[in-house]
C-alpha cells in the first residue's frame, strides 16, 4: 500500500426513508430544498457543473462527477483541508428509498494535523479542553 | 485507532498536562527544571505528567548528563484531527434534517 492510499479514508452513512426515490432525488438536486437540510449552494444534476456550498464555517467547492436520475449523484467535495468525493446512491425499497452517502478522500499533507504546530495547537487544545469539560 | 485516541484524550484531559504540552509546542525543548519553574506544581508531579504525555507519544525525552530534556511531538495529535469522525457526525445530522424536510415536502 502506498502512503497516499493509506491516507485515503471513507465515510458511509445510509438510511431508509419512507419516501419515493423521485422525492428524495428532488431533495438532493434542487437548491432551495438542498439548502434546507444540507447547505446553500447552486447544485444541479448536470455532469461537469461547478458550484459551492456555503456554511458559516467556510466554503466547499464542488463539481458534479456523475448523474443517473433518481439513482446516483456524485460530486467532488473540497474544502477545509479535505479533498473528497461524495456519492449519493438511491435504491427503491418497499417502504420508500434506501439512501447511501459515501464520502471518500484525504487530507492533503495532513494539513489539519501538522499545520502551525506553534500557533495552531494551543488554540486547538483550548477548544479540546472546553470540549472535555463539557463531556465531563 | 480508538485506543490511541483514548490514550491521547486521557493525556490531554488534565489542564496541567495540556499547559506543559502547549509550552513545549510554543517554546521548544525544555528541561524538567525549567518546566517546573512555571508549572505551579512540584518537580515529581511535573515528571509524572511528562511520563503520561510521553506514553501518549505527545512528548519525547532526551537525556543529557543528569538532565532530561523534553520536546513536543504535535504529530501525535493526528488521530484527533482525522476527518472521518467529524464528517460521520456531520452527515448523520444532515440525514436527520433531510428526513425532516422529506416529511414537509409535497409528493
Amino acid at each position: 500500500m502506498t502512503e497516499a492510499a493509506a491516507e485515503t479514508r471513507t465515510v458511509i452513512v445510509e438510511r431508509e426513508f419512507a419516501h419515493p426515490p423521485a422525492k428524495v432525488w428532488r431533495a438532493l438536486t434542487q437548491p432551495h430544498l438542498v439548502a434546507e437540510w444540507l447547505m446553500a449552494g447552486d447544485v444541479a444534476p448536470t455532469p461537469g457543473h461547478r458550484f459551492h456550498f456555503g456554511a458559516d464555517w467556510g466554503q466547499v467547492d464542488c463539481e458534479v462527477i456523475a448523474v443517473e436520475p433518481e439513482r446516483t449523484l456524485a460530486y467532488s467535495w473540497d474544502g477545509k483541508g479535505l479533498e473528497s468525493t461524495v456519492t449519493w446512491t438511491l435504491t427503491p425499497t418497499v417502504a420508500g428509498t434506501h439512501l447511501r452517502m459515501e464520502q471518500t478522500g484525504f487530507q492533503p499533507d495532513q494539513k489539519l494535523a501538522y499545520h502551525g504546530a506553534k500557533a495552531g495547537w494551543p488554540r486547538f487544545l483550548t477548544a479540546l479542553g472546553d470540549l472535555l469539560a463539557r463531556i465531563d | 485507532m480508538v485506543e490511541t485516541r483514548d490514550i491521547l484524550f486521557r493525556a490531554l484531559a488534565d489542564p496541567t498536562r495540556r499547559a506543559l504540552f502547549e509550552r513545549l509546542c510554543e517554546q521548544g525543548e525544555q528541561t524538567v527544571g525549567a518546566l517546573t519553574a512555571d508549572a505551579g506544581v512540584s518537580q515529581p508531579a511535573v515528571s509524572k505528567h511528562l511520563a503520561i504525555l510521553r506514553q501518549a507519544g505527545l512528548v519525547i525525552d532526551r537525556q543529557q548528563g543528569r538532565q532530561a530534556h523534553y520536546s513536543a511531538r504535535p504529530a501525535a495529535l493526528a488521530p484527533l484531527a482525522d476527518w472521518t469522525d467529524r464528517m460521520t457526525r456531520f452527515w448523520q445530522a444532515r440525514f436527520d434534517d433531510l428526513d425532516d424536510l422529506l416529511g414537509r415536502m409535497d409528493q
